[in-house]
């Protein structure tokens, strides 16, 4: 799996507007309705189970990062947004401290393995803190694909 | 270093929340907690969600689990039962 695989372009925000929590998930799905990852009329039922998982515990697992994710039995593949916020989101952290770089993931619900991976794979970048430092430091989407693109290219093909 | 063995058996596998009740309940002890897939390499951090997301264990995956330092009995045996009973989930 590769991040140019499950990574729509179109959902990259560069600069989240909000710093709250909902509404920054909210830009995020927006984005995939508007890159018609998302069927408009299934929106609002997203947007709620995002936050719902996210009331159930927090996916700001610390340094900066959160992942809120959804299984859905509609979604057919693995897609990815990606929201920058350099001011910082409260996402009830771990940590505590405030994230600077969402992965909001939709999965489909009788593909756990994929959605297993697409952890394994956001993680192993994630850890690196030189990655989140350039991550959080980007400021167009242009910026944020190149750096997933050197992630994929350094990964080793299985 | 002591070790354990445990599969994965919840349907899900180690997502986020397993993988959260997995890094608390290691994080409650205070022997370090190293854990690899029998089928690779690299050891992670117990206690890190992160790094235990990293093992993307499915159902079936076999993990080891060690653990060294003072409570380090107790920690594997929470932690082997924490995965027997599937993280409380399906």
């Amino acid at each position: 799996m590769r991040f140019r695989e499950i990574v729509v372009e179109k959902a990259v925000i560069p600069k989240l507007a909000s710093t709250k929590r909902d509404e920054a998930i909210a830009e995020l799905v927006d984005a995939l309705v508007a890159a018609k990852t998302i069927a408009k009329k299934e929106r609002d039922e997203f947007l709620k189970a995002v936050i719902a998982r996210e009331k159930r515990g927090s996916t700001g697992f610390g340094h900066g990062v959160a992942v809120p994710h959804v299984k859905s039995p509609t979604v057919e593949r693995l897609a990815v947004a990606i929201g920058i916020s350099p001011d910082g989101v409260d996402f009830n952290a771990l940590d505590r401290k405030p994230v600077h770089s969402i992965f909001l993931l939709l999965s489909p619900e009788h593909r756990p393995e994929d959605h297993l991976e697409a952890m394994e794979l956001i993680f192993g970048q994630l850890r690196h803190e030189r990655f989140r430092n350039f991550l959080r430091q980007a400021t167009t989407t242009a910026a944020v694909i190149t750096l997933l693109e050197e992630a994929d290219a350094s990964r080793p093909a299985r | 270093m002591p070790s354990i063995r445990v599969t994965i058996a919840n349907r899900l596998g180690l997502h986020a929340r397993p993988a959260t009740a997995f890094a608390q309940t290691a994080g409650g002890f205070s022997a370090s907690v190293k854990v690899r897939r029998t089928d690779g390499q690299e050891w992670v951090d117990g206690k890190s969600i992160m790094q235990m997301l990293m093992l993307a264990a499915t159902a079936g995956t076999v993990l080891e689990i060690a653990t060294e330092g003072g409570d380090a009995a107790d920690a594997a045996n929470a932690l082997r039962a924490l995965v027997e009973r599937q993280f409380d989930e399906d």
